[in-house]
């Protein structure tokens, strides 16, 4: 150690950048939830009549589902591996922001799972029978969306760390909050798989927008606050 | 100024005895003003002239829905309270809330439901008021199934009360929603700053629900507030003291 302290933004980064290069060592684990996104949306046409014009009205829906599911499942590893070996615990010592180093791991963690299933959703959108002109309305809309749910996801992460079977409480928590963003999302999908765009396709994109900038100001902070607690 | 008075509260044995005292004095007006309000309501009250009798099921389900979502306020403004100056007797608080608002958040949905199905011919619609209501009964789930996770008092507490206030953002979707939305669910016919939409024979013993659901809760909220301190402090010498001249 040399005594000298890491400014705050650059601890921020080094958090992201050890997160993401942890991450690329072991990809099964960031790509589990985009396979599971893709099974869950290709359960529709399977368990429904696969007649084009339903599975089009049926699609924001399943996508949105799916997406806040996989979204689910991925959030739950967001501080378990950090909060088993300790590092949480140094972070909460090091002397910087807990919540800007939590808040760059929750950063790291939607580069890994929400831009991936933006990245998906309009290929799966494309499956369920959507127009190809409406794929950019989608891919912003799972991308506006995710950041939120990633945020959320985060708060319930951090209040069920070191509970044992947390996952079904989990979603108890992280569900009813996410309803916002997931009924602003399956709107802007749908109005884009209909082919709206202008002023139309915006208002729920902007709200989706907000939703994301007031996850980005308070949840960082109900998070640490969370966890803080869980380390006690 | 002196805030004394104020800071007594957090001691537990004052407010064991605090509570003790005021608990006949909520209760027994609840009870009377509760019984008024059901006899004016189901009794005195003239039928409406488009829903008959049907409507009577309002005495009920809107003092109960109103608490639902105050319940909720009080046990959020309490946690906080806990989180922040760290009193243990707020815990103790919004840990009473917790099960009282949820039975009443149940009991606004099945009256709602029961009164729906006549009027609106079906007992359930994906209206948003319906929806944000059934989710307020969700976070009170979860409120509840977080703390019996945790093992550990202290910590149930604080991690309880996070939710608590991240949840209350749902108190104002649910109170806004018919304004917001053009929902199904009328707009409330009651409100402080306007007259009131309904005859005084009517309006008169809803006015007494409200008060008498409301002293209820509180009623029943510190009594189970009181037993909720007595389990935490049960290494305390106060008890067997409290115990000895309740005796």
């Amino acid at each position: 150690m040399s005594g000298v302290k890491t400014s705050a933004p650059r601890a921020f980064f080094l958090v992201i950048q050890r997160d993401l290069r942890l991450a690329f060592r072991r990809p099964g684990e960031w790509l589990q939830p985009v396979a599971f996104f893709a099974i869950v949306t290709l359960l529709f046409p399977l368990a429904l009549d696969p007649e084009p014009a339903r599975l089009r009205a049926l699609a924001p829906g399943a996508l949105w589902v799916a997406a806040l599911l996989s979204s689910l499942l991925a959030i739950e590893f967001l501080y378990r591996d950090d909060g088993r070996d300790g590092t949480l615990e140094q972070f909460a010592l090091s002397g910087q922001s807990f919540a800007s180093l939590l808040f760059a791991k929750t950063v790291a963690h939607w580069f890994l799972t929400g831009v991936p299933l933006a990245i998906a959703a309009p290929i799966a959108a494309l499956a369920l029978g959507a127009p190809p002109h409406s794929l950019s309305g989608v891919l912003l809309a799972l991308l506006l969306g995710s950041v939120s749910l990633s945020l959320i996801g985060a708060i319930g992460a951090g209040l069920t760390l070191g509970i044992r079977r947390g996952g079904a409480l989990l979603s108890l928590l992280v569900l009813p909050l996410s309803i916002p963003t997931l009924v602003f999302g399956a709107r802007a999908t749908e109005l884009a798989i209909a082919g709206a765009s202008g002023a139309e396709l915006a208002a729920p994109l902007y709200l989706l927008g907000a939703l994301a900038v007031l996850g980005v100001t308070l949840a960082p902070l109900a998070a640490a606050a969370a966890v803080r607690i869980s380390l006690e | 100024m002196n805030w004394v008075w104020l800071h007594r509260f957090g001691s537990p044995p004052y407010f064991y005895r605090w509570a003790g005292r005021i608990v006949p004095w909520l209760a027994w007006p609840a009870a009377l003003l509760i019984l008024a309000g059901l006899y004016g309501g189901l009794v005195l009250a003239p039928a409406d002239y488009q829903q008959g009798d049907g409507y009577r099921i309002i005495y009920v389900h809107v003092p109960s829905a109103w608490l639902s979502l105050m319940i909720y306020t009080v046990m959020a403004l309490a946690a906080a309270v806990g989180l922040i100056w760290r009193i243990k007797v707020a815990h103790a608080v919004a840990a009473s809330c917790a099960p009282i608002g949820a039975w009443f958040t149940g009991v606004g949905l099945v009256t709602g439901m029961l009164w729906g199905q006549p009027m609106w011919g079906t007992y359930w619609e994906w209206d948003p008021r319906l929806v944000f209501y059934l989710v307020l009964l969700f976070f009170y789930m979860g409120y509840s199934g977080l703390r019996s996770a945790i093992d550990d008092t202290t910590r149930a507490d604080r991690a309880a009360a996070v939710l608590a206030i991240v949840g209350a953002v749902n108190v104002p979707i649910v109170h806004y929603s018919v304004i917001w939305w053009n929902s199904l669910h009328q707009p409330p016919s009651l409100a402080l700053t306007s007259k009131p939409t309904m005859p005084a024979s009517m309006y008169v013993p809803l006015l007494l629900l409200f008060l008498g659901f409301t002293l209820f809760f509180y009623a029943v909220m510190l009594t189970r507030a009181r037993a909720e301190v007595l389990r935490r402090e049960r290494g305390g010498n106060w008890i067997r003291a409290a115990l000895e001249t309740t005796r």
